[in-house]
């Protein structure tokens, strides 16, 4: 069975998105990929769908996804739905709408409000976005792989675009004039004798145009004030007052504080157990069996913890009971796919990377409030995939899915944590055996330890030359199984493509591979084990580890050819968009700037999400811990809509960076994980973090389209950070976090 | 169970509640105030964070009967009526926040800071604040709403 027609198909529609490597000629590019692929990489992955079409050549590995990701699974699977959003004009003047999607803030609310008050020409002050409760309507509303602007930029401007042409009908209607005499400013129509009516006057009769008298085409891009602008957060003063409110914020009445007991092994059943002593104890007032442990609610969460732990439990040994790290990591060296032996002549470089596995450490534990009834059930819960958090909560408790609600509050960050719903189906499973509505925490050391976890990995690299030209550039990656199982598989179903479950990975990892450099004959093998430690999605996924590698080593191989580091991925990127930002870093941060003994600079780049992005950051490692002095990134999103909340994810993404490859792991011991707070999760800290981070947002080019931008900045942030530490140590890590293994 | 009287934000209450219960389930659970967070439970993160008198606490790691008849402000209480403190100003000026969940708990710290260090350094900002943990790396922005809030309290 083939699904490539249809990657075909979406090549060429006028909506596909242009590719990440801008001025480069498409054609000649797609040539040399078929050189590669001919040349012995395989497409076909144990029987999937991916098929090469032999008259057209295949699709090589490192182009897929410039024709196809996520992001792009998900605007097609919401195509059929893309209208089935609420752009409100409320009767008190202001606009709301409807967000499908989760805020964790990364700052979407922010951007959309700005894009609807360019379009919609309302009052920025006065444009509400809201995070819409699931709908069943809306099923592959995913918040992921940095596709929320891309895939909502389309039909939120068509939205906004629809009402603005019907508020201006409204108006030429009721006042008897032309209605290309009117135009429309800060949710107001305005006529050329100077009369005006607001949107909110305006509104109910607007309701009633059935064909709009102007255009319903979204204005160019061009025109936009807000979008390419610096804005505050709106949610900025309910963050300092504390008035934002957060999941286990929300006053559900009747909802009690609820945890959980949990195995003390990663998945551990219970044998037996005993509350008689727990359910006696101050402001307890119930106790509950449920499949993941035993649940305790009481009058506050202390109490319910200190109940907890007068629990009498015999717990089974957990199925990963005796595995530790060393045996994750001896069987992924086993596992992995060869390296191709050297051939003489060829100069090379080989070395093997290896990632713990990483708990999300969101701020904000997971937690959520369930209010179940004889055959409904109301949820609050920030999550990621409600659509299909509804059909667990629903299979958990034996309901219609039809009659979950699920309202989506704001996330204290998330990270890829919230695409799974554990919480919110406990929360079900108690409130209905309780028969109450229940307010359940996961508690610190429950969120570290019985979560989920960027895999654990290993990542081989070879590269060979010969003379002056690069000629191969091998990655073989063995992983513990990343889990994806939190809606992707219907989204994909959805759009045609048929993808066994256990090959989601396969079809992530293609789409996510980004090597933009004329590197010769170039192949990205994975294999995944599942270890039965429970993993998910961590912010961009493969990429901080994959692509990190790749970043760190072509440092390497450019030493190794006594070649700078910058001008030799300039002499052989591909990607238009992650030349400039190379460029714009390197003349920020003076590259080349002679640094003091134990200090130095070091750069990497990315290209993913239709995006690119460069970090120069500049090291002292004389301390008594390295620490970053100051850092340079430059971004191109294609169309940037909030430059300020852009430079906020840059700045942020490189702690992120500066933490998991620094300082930051999580270690898997006899079948446990051993960290379970920030005291041991070691995070970074104010005092581990540079001073100042320029970010350079580059605006918006004629025709562009936008790019994703959650999760870009971590991958090339982590690689500069150890380029620049193996410049100013002349060592070269090979295991992270370093100051473990320093 | 013994009885307390808390003054919160300049409201008094009065609770029924074991000696031992940290202040912070009394402020969230029992008296729904919200703005200090549950992010750690043992006081190393800094969500909780808010003030006893006039020093910064982890509330939940302060048994009810250490409180005394200390004052409690939590970040809600720090603003008067509609004027933002000096601080809750520059965080809004400088875009400090991301998710936002911490803020409250980086803000509390930040106030403590300033009134003992009118015009910290880049060293004092590290030492006060490297105890408040963010997740989204909101820190070079914290430390650029401290200078600015520093000079709007206390002069350039």
């Amino acid at each position: 069975m083939t699904q490539r027609a249809d990657f075909m198909d979406d090549e060429e529609q006028p909506a596909a998105p242009s590719t990440s490597d801008g001025g480069s000629d498409h054609g000649v590019s797609r040539r040399r990929f078929l050189q590669y692929a001919v040349q012995g990489s395989t497409l076909v992955l144990g029987g999937a769908f991916i098929e090469a079409k032999e008259a057209e050549a295949s699709i090589s590995i490192p182009e897929l996804g410039e024709i196809l990701d996520f992001a792009d699974v998900v605007r097609l699977a919401e195509l059929p739905y893309a209208s089935n959003l609420v752009l409100e004009v409320t009767a008190d003047d202001r606009i709301r709408f409807e967000l499908p999607r989760l805020e964790k803030g990364q700052g979407i609310a922010t951007a959309f409000a700005m894009l609807i008050a360019d379009e919609l020409d309302a009052d920025y002050d006065r444009t509400d976005v809201v995070l819409s409760d699931r709908r069943a309507d809306r099923p592959f509303s995913i918040t992921g792989n940095s596709a929320a602007v891309r895939v909502l930029w389309g039909p939120v401007r068509d939205l906004a675009a629809q009402a603005r042409a019907r508020l201006v009908t409204a108006a030429a209607l009721r006042w008897q004039v032309s209605p290309s005499s009117l135009r429309t400013s800060q949710s107001r129509v305005i006529a050329g004798d100077g009369r005006t009516a607001s949107y909110g006057s305006l509104s109910a009769d607007a309701a009633r145009v059935l064909v709009p008298l102007v255009s319903t085409k979204p204005r160019p891009v061009s025109q936009y004030r807000f979008v390419g602008s610096a804005q505050a957060r709106k949610n900025a003063r309910a963050i300092v007052t504390g008035a934002q409110e957060y999941t286990l914020d929300i006053d559900v009445p009747g909802a009690l504080p609820t945890v959980v007991a949990r195995s003390p092994d990663i998945g551990g059943t219970i044998v037996s157990w005993n509350g008689s002593i727990a359910q006696t104890m101050p402001g307890v007032v119930g106790v509950v069996r449920i499949p993941s442990g035993i649940a305790v609610t009481a009058q506050t969460f202390k109490q319910a913890m200190d109940a907890r732990d007068a629990l009498q439990i015999t717990w089974s040994p957990g199925p990963v009971r005796g595995l530790s790290d060393n045996q994750v990591r001896e069987t992924l060296r086993q596992i992995n796919l060869p390296l191709t032996p050297v051939l003489p002549l060829f100069g090379s470089r080989t070395a093997t990377f290896e990632f713990p596995y990483l708990t999300h450490a969101m701020m904000e534990v997971m937690g959520a409030i369930a209010d179940v009834r004889d055959d409904s059930a109301e949820i609050w819960y920030a999550s990621q995939s409600p659509n299909f958090i509804a059909t667990q909560v629903a299979q958990a408790i034996g309901i219609s899915a039809s009659k979950v609600r699920i309202h989506v509050p704001y996330a204290g960050g998330s990270f890829g944590r919230r695409l799974f719903g554990e919480a919110a189906i406990e929360a079900a499973q108690i409130s209905k055996a309780l028969r109450r509505p229940v307010k359940l925490m996961w508690t610190r050391n429950d969120d570290v330890r019985h979560g989920r976890f960027r895999p654990m990995a290993r990542c081989e690299l070879r590269a060979t030359w010969l003379g002056g030209a690069m000629t191969s550039f091998e990655h073989r990656i063995a992983a513990a199984q990343t889990d994806f199982g939190h809606g992707l598989g219907e989204a994909l179903t959805a759009i045609g493509a048929s993808v066994l479950p256990s090959l989601f990975g396969q079809l992530g990892f293609l789409t996510m591979l980004s090597l933009p450099y004329r590197f010769g004959t170039t192949s990205h093998k994975l294999v995944e084990r599942n270890f039965g430690v429970p993993t998910g999605s961590w912010r961009s996924v493969y990429s901080s580890m994959m692509t990190t590698a790749n970043e760190i080593f072509i440092d390497e191989i450019a030493r190794a050819r006594r070649s700078d580091e910058v001008d030799f991925r300039l002499r052989h990127l591909d990607s238009a968009a992650a030349e400039r930002c190379l460029r714009h870093v390197a003349a920020a941060g003076s590259w080349g700037r002679r640094m003091p003994a134990g200090q130095a600079q070091g750069v990497a780049v990315h290209a993913e999400y239709r995006s690119a992005v460069a970090y120069l950051v500049e090291i002292d490692t004389t301390g008594e811990e390295p620490r970053l002095l100051r850092a340079f990134c430059a971004v191109d999103v294609g169309v940037p809509i909030n430059t300020r909340g852009l430079e906020a994810q840059m700045q942020g993404s490189l702690i992120d960076a500066w933490s998991i490859m620094f300082r930051a792991g999580c270690h898997l011991e006899n079948g446990r994980i051993r960290e379970g707070s920030f005291g041991d999760f070691l995070w970074a800290r104010m005092r581990h973090t540079p001073p100042t981070t320029h970010v350079h947002v580059f605006p918006a080019e004629s025709g562009a389209e936008p790019g994703g931008a959650g999760e870009l900045g971590i991958t090339a942030a982590a690689a500069a950070c150890v380029n620049a530490y193996a410049r100013a140590t002349g060592k070269q890590p090979r295991r992270f976090p370093i100051q473990e293994f320093a | 169970m013994p009885q307390y009287s808390l003054t919160v934000n300049g409201t008094e209450h009065l609770v029924d509640l074991p000696a031992d219960l940290p202040l912070l389930y009394v402020l969230r659970d029992v008296l729904g105030i919200t703005g200090p967070k549950y992010g750690c439970g043992v006081g190393i993160c800094g969500a909780c964070t808010s003030h006893l008198g006039d020093t910064a606490v982890r509330p939940c790691i302060v048994p009810l009967s250490d409180v005394g008849d200390r004052p409690i402000t939590t970040i809600e209480g720090l603003a008067t009526d509609d004027s933002l403190h000096p601080v809750q100003q520059a965080w809004i000026d400088e875009d400090v926040a991301q998710c936002g969940f911490c803020q409250p708990g980086q803000i509390m710290t930040a106030v403590q800071l300033l009134s003992r260090i009118p015009h910290p350094t880049d060293a004092d900002i590290d030492a006060a604040m490297s105890d408040n943990v963010c997740r989204c790396g909101t820190y070079v922005r914290i430390r650029a709403a401290i200078r600015r809030a520093a000079a709007m309290i206390n002069g350039a």
